[in-house]
């Protein structure tokens, strides 16, 4: 619900909106229109900023001009401090859109004797009003009349007057109070009079960090976020951040942004992220976290996209040099102007206030992609459950300007341990893809391991790869798995050689057993042809035999024959006669 | 100092008395206002009746808030007194006029 461009939209209760980024969306649309509001908090907390920003807003944006009464500093003091945020308060005086009337009030000049009343105050504030025709009011702070007037049983009755004479006159007002000691809400009660809105602001200092916050402790007939709400006061003037404003509703392109890392998109369902999405890189020390959120950056202005890096750890020159060394020249990209690093100290100011600056660079920049190394230096001094609210609202920021963003994040697990994912909880529930990358000691030797945990929908890889980094690049590289554990180093390498050398023996083994078989077989055809050779001799023998028979007997008949002629004598021989028996 | 002398010295008394219309307290004011001065400062005073309510822009030159607000313009330092100027002996002391 958008109420910025229409305050009346709500039921009922008309509102003034106070141009002041957050403030009118919990508020529902911004301040009670016609009627007052008080602002109290401690010195410094930001009340006459809130107070200023909603009058110049009010009279450069909305159209409605107004009346800043101050009681503590001048006209002059109060434009020389509002000039830091950009409100050139002159220009708006001269253009008849603000008048300025600081009211002085000496105790020391003044005697009182007898009856009487405010009304110098109401003609002075009438007058400016109708010079202008003003519809808002600030009176800054009123309570320094107590200080100046002796007699508070007039100037109560004369400010409850005046509160009535304001919204009679239907001005939205803002009125200013300090805060009273304990639990009062201002010091001299003011709220008892005020008591449509009461807006409280605090200032706090906690680890040495201050956070300033907001609280709308009251609305009369409207709902409001009750919720403490940090707020800023940046060079833009004054921003709450509330996370009311969170809606879910932000698109969800489906196009996909490569990491830049070939392999690492192949494990991210061949194609990388999603556009728009957020990814978390965690890991232990010196895993390589900077390395893949610098690569991430640089594939994204190869394609020509602009990115923005947040650098929590590293100086720009120093990530320059850093990632010289393994082959990846980020300064030609930054001279194209589609990089742009920006470097700051973690500690220099409040997660808000880093927050704050991260808008303003993104809205100034707009960029595709934004890296942030690392979230966890940011996060350093806060407890989770503070960070989280401020994370969200960042990374929802992100998502609703279809940034797609990598957040790296260092965790205190060593190798090996779950502390890695445990302590990391808080913050991944709100990234859409996590990659985890883990140091390995094994054989005398780190090496580091990437897994994709867990990537909102996509079908990602569930193995584990090495992530080699030299100076040719970043790489994934299959890992061994063997037995039971991951190989990986100069393990895998001497895994992958014993493999060779195993399959070069298997290889030869085999050539040795086919050479065995041809041999044998050759001898077996000899020992084939020999007995041929030993049958073709016991044939011939055996025909010899034969014919040796045979020539024997047929000699034998001759012999006998002619031993026949030669018995049968003179006469013609035997042989007929026995031949013709 | 020596208020006897601050007396006797001719010197004027330059009085403005800052009003909103004629009410009752603006009215009792102006008259306690010029019973005291022809009192104690016969002839050497001058009053000068600002109403806010036709020329409300004067309020902002004297830092008026309270009315009624009587101003000693002359002599310098620059003195206010709020009220209706009913106590006669703190008006003085206001003014830092030596009752006669």
């Amino acid at each position: 619900m958008n109420k910025q461009t229409s305050p009346r939209a709500t039921l009922g209760l008309p509102k003034a909106p106070t141009g002041i980024t957050g403030l009118d969306e919990i508020t529902g649309g911004g301040l009670p229109a016609g009627r007052p509001t008080l602002v109290c908090g401690s010195a410094g907390c930001g009340k006459t900023m809130l107070a200023m920003e909603f009058l110049v807003r009010g009279a450069a944006e909305f159209g409605e001009p107004g009346v800043f009464m101050m009681f503590e500093e001048n006209a002059a003091e109060l434009t020389a401090n509002v000039r830091s945020l950009g409100f050139d308060l002159d220009r708006l005086v001269k253009e008849k859109k603000i008048a300025l009337d600081h009211v002085h009030i000496e105790r020391s000049e003044i005697e009182e004797t007898g009856e009487y009343d405010l009304e110098g105050l109401f003609i002075r504030l009438g007058h400016a009003i109708d010079s202008i025709g003003a519809k808002r009011v600030v009176l800054d702070t009123v309570e320094a009349l107590f200080a100046g007037l002796p007699n508070h049983a007039i100037l109560r009755a004369e400010l409850r007057r005046l509160f009535r004479w304001l919204k009679n006159r239907g001005m939205t007002a803002i009125i200013t109070g300090e805060k009273g000691e304990g639990n009062a809400i201002t010091r001299y009660g003011l709220e008892e009079y005020v008591a449509d809105c009461v807006i409280t602001l605090d200032h706090r200092v906690t680890e040495q960090i201050s956070t300033r916050r907001l609280r709308v402790l009251k609305y009369r007939g409207s709902v409001h976020g009750t919720n403490e709400y940090p707020f800023l006061i940046g060079e833009r003037g004054f921003s709450v951040l509330p996370i009311t404003s969170l809606r879910l509703d932000h698109a969800a392109p489906a196009g996909r942004l490569a990491t830049g890392i070939a392999r690492l998109d192949e494990m991210l369902g061949g194609q990388g992220v999603f556009r728009g999405s957020s990814v978390l890189v965690s890991g232990a020390p010196g895993t390589g976290k900077s390395s893949i959120g610098a690569k991430f950056a640089e594939a994204a202005c190869r394609r020509g996209e602009r990115a923005l890096l947040f650098a929590y750890e590293e100086s720009s020159a120093q990530i320059l040099r850093n990632m010289r060394s393994i082959g990846m020249d980020l300064a030609p990209w930054v001279k194209k102007g589609l990089l742009q690093i920006y470097a700051s100290r973690p500690t220099l100011s409040g997660l808000e206030q880093h927050l704050l600056a991260m808008h303003d660079m993104v809205k100034a920049f707009r960029p595709t992609v934004v890296v942030v190394d690392p979230i966890s230096n940011l996060t350093i001094e806060r407890s989770d459950a503070e960070v989280m609210p401020t994370l969200m609202r960042l990374i929802d920021f992100l998502k609703q300007q279809q940034i797609t963003s990598l957040f790296t994040s260092l965790t205190t697990g060593g190798s090996g341990t779950n502390a890695a994912e445990d302590s990391q909880v808080g913050v991944s529930s709100l990234m859409d893809t996590w990659l985890l990358l883990r140091n390995v000691e094994f054989n005398g030797e780190r090496n580091r391991l990437i897994y994709v945990l867990k990537s909102r929908g996509m079908a990602n890889s569930n193995q584990v790869r090495e992530f080699v980094l030299s100076d040719a690049g970043i790489d994934l590289v299959d890992v061994y798995l063997g037995a039971d554990r991951v190989l990986t180093g100069t393990a895998r390498v001497a895994q992958a050689a014993h493999e060779r050398s195993a399959a070069k023996l298997r290889r030869e083994d085999h050539e040795r057993k086919l050479r065995q078989l041809a041999a044998r077989r050759k001898a077996i055809e000899a020992q084939i042809a020999a007995l041929n050779a030993q049958g073709e001799a016991e044939a011939a023998e055996v025909k010899f035999a034969i014919a040796q028979e045979s020539l024997q007997e047929t000699t034998t008949q001759q012999n006998s024959a002619a031993m026949a002629q030669l018995r049968g004598g003179s006469k013609g021989g035997n042989a007929p006669k026995r031949g013709s028996r | 100092m020596n208020k006897t002398r601050t007396r006797t010295t001719t010197k004027t008394y330059e009085l403005r008395l800052y009003v909103a219309g004629h009410t009752a307290k603006s009215l009792a004011a102006l008259a306690n206002l010029k019973r005291i001065c022809e009192t104690h400062l016969a002839g050497q005073y001058r009053i000068e009746v600002i109403d806010l309510t036709k020329t409300p822009e004067l309020a902002v030159g004297d830092q008026i808030l309270a009315l009624p607000t009587l101003v000693r313009r002359l002599p310098e330092p620059i003195k206010k007194i709020i009220g209706d100027l009913s106590n006669e002996e703190r008006v003085l002391v206001g003014l830092d006029v030596q009752p006669v």
